[in-house]
């Protein structure tokens, strides 16, 4: 299932530090997703996309220890992710969740040092290398002037790159994005998605995000794992795995699929609906697909 | 933000600011406690009061110093510690700014301890030792009932007020079915008093502190900040989520139990001494040690109103801290409603 991509250069393609193997995943007793296996190539952008409640978000919690599999294991360079330590599995694996939410009067720059609790000890509360890796991270993510600025002053936008600023901070070799662009208005999403696709080409970090967006998805992802009722239909490069078929299947979508012209990713137009008699598709439309 | 930086690679963040709060706060708790020994119908010079506490004085002074007023003070001076300190973890893990253990119900369960000895006919030490008892058995049931899918936003809150409820009404039936003698003395204790209290009371409570200072200020408090932020982002960080929530829970639940056990359930100190720490501080997070200072000279400087507020007339100190404390709270959030932005 992991194809080789032809855009990273650090890249070995046949190895994977995070892979979830047979794993069921479900809150109590509700089941999400069961016998789920995924591997996140090593220097990969990997997107998981798939319709509302596919288990998608249940995914990447459970690959960023965030949630224990019922049955089943998440492995992190081949060690069972909830048998290590919180702590060292924080300098590995990165994580912006949905949920976060900055405390009143949180400066930017004391939000982004947080990243640097897993690195810091009682004794060690800010090192050279703290401050250092901090301002990089600001840098990286265009805050830097930010810095006194209260979190909770700032647009969407800005607060998002302030949490991936933080993460970045973390200085982990892998970063999970759980929806990230969700909440902002298109110029903020690809403000957001240029800024991860940097990290990855630059950094040779490997990210994995949740995205809502199939076109956004198709066109920044290195590697794609389509889900739908909690398993995956395909996993691979977008530009051999979308195809007309794949989002019939994974969204129940009608639709044509054309080279977007900007990247020559595949880009999906939902076929018109007609509306003859209301609420039944148009069948002359559907088979045109 | 100050760093400090030592050789072999030790560094120590300091806030100014909250350090001026801090130290200020400790002063300020020590002036009012001088002059508060020296204060009653036998005044005593402050320059008196420090010869008796170096050691040295006239016998009639030390004997009113040592025996009868320090006792007392360095029990308010405890109690109000403990109280801020476990208010600001309260608020701090239900990141809600009511979340305190008067609201939650921690202070209702130890008065429920307490009464039914009162019923039972107990004396002062099981009455002290089923107050901690109640306060930490209510501390479990929250726990239970709330805790297990993480204690964050208003679950605890909402349980907590709904334990409250129900244990207010248990308190009502137990003051009823007690003597009516017995009956005046819990009324008295369930407000809250520091009437009479003497090294026994005042042990407690510092061993607690001693012990859950370090231990929760030290290990935990930036976990504590970044638990702030949501569970997820926490664990993202690196944090044990559950370990520290429970340990700073029990460690918070312990602190109430035990200052209740000394003065009885001292109304909106736990609640108020935070606002104040972190209004003093503007600093986010839990503001531990701030909170606990601010406690202490709270609790102190409301004693002396109590003792002194209406000559030759003593009110129980729960009777000062729920009118000081619930107005400065009804101020504090009317003003904020029209000061938001």
């Amino acid at each position: 299932m992991t194809g080789p991509d032809e855009k990273g250069t650090l890249m070995r393609p046949d190895t994977s530090r995070l892979v979830g193997e047979a794993l069921t995943l479900g809150y109590d007793r509700r089941t999400v997703a069961e016998d789920l296996t995924v591997a996140v190539p090593d220097g990969s952008f990997t997107v998981i996309i798939g319709p509302n409640a596919c288990g998608k978000s249940t995914l990447l919690r459970a690959l960023a220890r965030l949630l224990r599999p019922t049955r089943g294991t998440v492995l992190l360079d081949g060690a069972d992710i909830h048998r290590r330590p919180a702590r060292q599995v924080a300098r590995t694996l990165g994580l912006l969740p949905q949920s976060a939410v900055a405390p009143d009067g949180l400066t930017v720059g004391e939000l982004v040092s947080r990243g640097r609790y897993p690195h810091q000890g009682l004794l060690r509360q800010w090192s050279r290398e703290d401050e250092r890796v901090v301002d990089q991270a600001m840098a990286d993510t265009g805050v830097a002037e930010l810095a006194d600025r209260p979190v909770d002053e700032l647009s969407g936008g800005q607060r998002q790159r302030v949490w991936i600023a933080m993460a970045l901070a973390q200085q982990t070799p892998l970063l999970l994005l759980d929806e990230p662009t969700t909440y902002l208005d298109i110029a903020h999403q690809v403000e957001v998605l240029d800024l991860c696709a940097r990290l990855h080409e630059e950094q040779g970090r490997t990210l994995v995000a949740v995205l809502h967006d199939l076109h956004q998805a198709a066109r920044y992802a290195t590697h794609l794992v389509a889900m739908r009722d909690g398993r995956v239909v395909a996993a691979g490069d977008p530009r051999q795995i979308v195809t007309t078929e794949l989002v019939e299947e994974v969204f129940g979508l009608p639709c044509r699929i054309i080279e977007d012209p900007e990247t020559g990713t595949p880009l999906v137009l939902p076929a018109v609906r007609r509306s003859g008699t209301e609420g039944e598709p148009a069948p002359a439309v559907a088979g045109r697909c | 933000m100050i760093v400090l930086r030592l050789p072999g690679g030790l560094s120590l963040r300091l806030r100014p600011r909250a350090l001026v709060v801090g130290l200020a706060g400790t002063l300020l708790a020590l002036v009012l406690a001088v002059l508060a020994v020296g204060a009653g119908d036998y005044p005593i010079a402050p320059a008196d009061v420090l010869r008796v506490l170096a050691g040295g004085g006239s016998p009639a002074d030390r004997f009113i110093v040592t025996e009868l007023r320090l006792p007392r003070l360095v029990t308010a001076l405890a109690v109000g510690a403990a109280l801020g300190l476990a208010g600001a973890v309260f608020q701090s893990l239900t990141r809600n700014p009511l979340g305190s253990p008067d609201v939650l119900g921690v202070t209702s369960g130890a008065a429920t301890g307490a009464l039914v000895v009162v019923v039972a006919g107990g004396g002062s030490a099981a009455l002290a030792g089923a107050a901690a008892g109640g306060g930490l058995a209510t501390g479990l049931l929250l726990y239970a009932l709330a805790g297990r899918h993480g204690v964050g936003g208003h679950r605890l809150v909402l349980v907590g007020i709904g334990v409250t409820a129900i244990l207010t009404g248990v308190n009502g039936w137990l003051l009823t079915r007690a003597p009516l003698m017995d009956a005046a003395r819990a009324a008295l204790w369930i407000t809250g008093s520091l009437d009479g209290r003497g090294w026994a009371n005042a042990v407690p409570v510092l061993a607690a502190l001693a012990v859950l200072l370090p231990a929760v200020l030290l290990a935990r408090a930036p976990a504590l900040r970044l638990l702030e932020m949501g569970d997820d982002s926490a664990a993202g960080l690196g944090v044990s989520v559950r370990r520290v929530r429970v340990a700073a829970l029990g460690a918070a639940v312990l602190l109430v139990s035990v200052a209740a056990a000394a003065a009885g359930p001292v109304s909106f100190l736990a609640l108020t001494a935070p606002h104040l720490a972190r209004r003093l501080t503007r600093a986010p997070g839990p503001n531990l040690l701030p909170s606990a200072v601010v406690g202490a000279a709270l609790l102190l400087a409301a004693d002396q109103l109590a003792q002194h507020a209406i000559a030759g007339r003593q009110l129980p100190v729960g009777v000062v801290t729920g009118v000081l404390g619930g107005g400065y709270l009804a101020w504090l959030l009317a003003g904020e409603r029209g000061g938001r932005r």
